[in-house]
């Protein structure tokens, strides 16, 4: 008990309130209560993507699309230059009297990088969004918080929320229903 | 008047199951010590691997003159294992992306397991461009980089097309495969209780916390990778090919080859992913995610495929006869009456006929059945592609240039070898990654649908489920 004492003294590394729920339905309900409450530093966990959550937490549109959109432009560009340097002006070829300017043959070259470029930005443009991969986050320090990638629903409001006051938040757990509340430190 | 009755089809996933028994049912594969079967299995691929790895290794030492090929046919088991694997990968992506795309729930069970499946099959498809080049240590010629000869590649030949293809195809799948994984790597790490494996899951799943903030960016990410993924697959079979469409050979030089090696890639795909599954859910007991259900919507896919493929077949005839060429009628009736009329028709039963059977419900959903058409198909397609690549080039223009080809040894060796590659992956997937989307599965329970909870009591409130006979509207 000692050590809880002392971790509860120290206010300055608390860094949140985790709750934990039963089930997928409680945790969208909590979630649009802590919207209502006017919390914008929280967040949702879960071991799958709920379905109606996005609504629930009030999520903007995922800038991904322009992240991708952006890949996928220097991928066409980036295709269509490379070969218009090294077919027409580094080293132009006769190859059976076709055109060093041949476009319709450019075409597949050009789709592929487009494809390829616009991928890789989807996949480090998400991780760019997420911020992986993170060494280090305090909700870690939390033995039960492991359910989260099993079965477990939890809330987490930050203590860097201009809202954020222990008890308040503890009472807006228990009022939604949470099975168990807990202080999460650094 | 006629009113019909909403019958719901029947549950995706068999058995009681909630998310903390489908966590269990994955992990316990990846977590629990290694099988000794595992084991023997995986001494057998590895011997296979080390037939590939010997016969790339003479190829290399003496050169290509120790395969079968002659002077009419320049191209041989290479680039029809290179078709054949290609083909098969492409399943995988048709699971996870178009079917994705079309929210068919099902392929959650297999979609994982596919495109595993698709990373390996395309790793032994990398390898015959890579070996048949003769001077394989300057490969690095078919990639657009500065070498000895100032040169650039050809960017109007299919063959350089094709690099682009299948390299870019390689890639997509493999990072479509990990985002997949990540949230799946983030519970092993949490259910591991070693050292070891915590910290390499640890590492794999980059810190994933199952936030639903993530969940959203992730999401998208997931929607754009399949949008991206989809014209990709059409385009990567549709490439390949171009390698024969674009050339002059009679049998090669249609238009038809496009669509029709598209529908092959997916009918042999989908054979060698029942192959695969139909194993692998016995020997891991994960018939309650991999259902029979699971088996005749594939057969079904296959059924369909299959009469595509069929189809085909029977428009080259036709169009052959139709042009008018006589070299490109003189070589279809030279695949079915000449000297390669055995693999014609081995090919003609395989592909046509044996789906077929698939019109009848009682053998879609018999597993054995399944399983033996499975391996038929893939007799076919292989088939498929030898009829193409043989039969066109030994019997061209010139009579006097005909020979008959006949593959040596190392033809046969260098083949049979790629199992042991393919298998050796599969097996090392098997163990250590989890083989089921466990994420995606959680999604597509009952359970995982705020909606199916009570009101009030928030409580979990099963819904109405049929159990047998889906799909059907009955009339009152």
């Amino acid at each position: 008990m000692s050590t809880e004492t002392k971790k509860i003294e120290n206010k300055s590394a608390m860094t949140g309130i985790l709750a934990e729920f039963r089930n997928p339905r409680e945790l969208t309900d909590v979630a649009s209560m802590v919207v209502k409450a006017g919390y914008t530093n929280f967040d949702t966990f879960s071991p799958y993507p709920i379905h109606g959550m996005d609504k629930a937490m009030n999520l903007q549109k995922s800038k991904l699309g322009k992240i991708v959109f952006v890949c996928g432009l220097l991928g066409l560009t980036g295709a269509f230059s490379m070969m218009y340097y090294m077919s027409v002006v580094d080293y132009p070829l006769n190859i059976s009297g076709k055109p060093n300017f041949n476009l319709p043959a450019w075409i597949p070259v050009i789709f592929e990088l487009t494809v390829l470029l616009s991928a890789f930005g989807t996949v480090f443009g998400m991780f760019y969004l997420n911020g992986l991969p993170t060494l280090h986050n305090p909700l870690f320090n939390v033995e039960r918080f492991k359910k989260s990638t099993d079965d477990g629903f939890f809330a987490y409001i930050e203590s860097k929320d201009s809202l954020f006051e222990s008890d308040k938040v503890r009472q807006l757990f228990e009022e939604a229903g949470a099975s168990h509340i807990e202080e999460v430190y650094e | 008047m006629s009113k019909h009755i909403y019958v719901p089809e029947p549950p995706l996933v068999k058995g009681d199951h909630d998310f903390a028994s489908i966590t269990r049912l994955v992990t316990d594969i990846n977590l629990r010590p290694t099988p000794k079967a595992w084991y023997l299995a995986m001494i057998a691929s590895n011997a296979l691997l080390m037939v590939l790895l010997g016969s790339i290794g003479y190829l290399i030492w003496e050169g290509i003159g120790i395969w079968g090929l002659n002077n009419p046919v320049g191209w041989g088991w290479a680039i029809i294992n290179f078709v054949w694997w290609v083909g098969i990968g492409h399943a995988g992506t048709l699971i996870s992306a178009i079917l994705f795309l079309f929210r068919q729930d099902w392929r959650t069970a297999i979609n994982r397991f596919a495109e595993a499946m698709t990373i390996f099959a395309v790793m032994c498809a990398l390898i015959f461009p890579a070996i048949h080049v003769g001077r394989i240590w300057v490969i690095y010629w078919v990639f657009p980089i500065p070498n000895q000869m100032t040169m650039w590649p050809n960017f109007n030949s299919p063959l350089l097309w094709d690099v682009f293809a299948v390299t870019t195809y390689f890639l997509v799948s493999l990072l479509f495969w990990y985002v997949g994984l990540i949230p799946d790597l983030a519970t092993l790490r949490d259910k591991a209780v070693d050292k070891v494996r915590k910290v390499a899951y640890g590492i794999f799943a980059m810190g994933w916390t199952g936030s639903n903030r993530h969940w959203w960016n992730y999401e998208k990410a997931y929607m754009i990778l399949a949008g991206l993924a989809t014209p990709l697959v059409l385009s990567v079979h549709t490439i390949v090919s171009f390698d024969f469409a674009v050339s002059l050979i009679p049998g090669w030089h249609t238009t038809i080859f496009p669509p029709y090696f598209v529908a092959g890639a997916v009918f042999s795909g989908f054979a060698m992913v029942l192959t695969l599954m139909i194993i692998s859910r016995k020997i891991y007991g994960l018939e309650d995610i991999m259902t029979d259900d699971h088996i005749e919507k594939m057969n079904i896919i296959i059924l369909v495929t299959g009469s595509m493929v069929g189809f085909a077949y029977m428009m080259e005839f036709f169009i052959a006869w139709y042009s008018g060429v006589e070299y490109e009628q003189a070589i279809f009736i030279k695949r079915a009456t000449g000297p390669y009329a055995w693999a014609y028709w081995t090919m003609m039963s395989c592909n046509v006929l044996s789906p077929q059977f698939f019109w009848f419900k009682k053998l879609r959903r018999s597993v054995g059945f399944t399983f033996f058409i499975s391996i038929v198909v893939n007799i076919g397609m292989w088939f498929e592609r030898f009829v193409i690549v043989v039969s066109s080039l030994a019997n061209d223009y010139l009579p006097s240039s005909w020979n008959y080809f006949s593959p040596t040894i190392w033809d046969i060796l260098t083949y049979v070898g790629t199992f042991g590659l393919f298998f050796t992956m599969f097996l090392l997937f098997l163990r250590f990654l989890p083989m089921i989307a466990i994420a995606e599965i959680k999604m597509i329970i009952p359970q995982g649908d705020p909606h199916n909870y009570d009101e009030v009591t928030r409580e979990f409130v099963a819904p109405i489920t049929a159990t047998s006979n889906p799909q059907i509207e009955e009339k009152v």
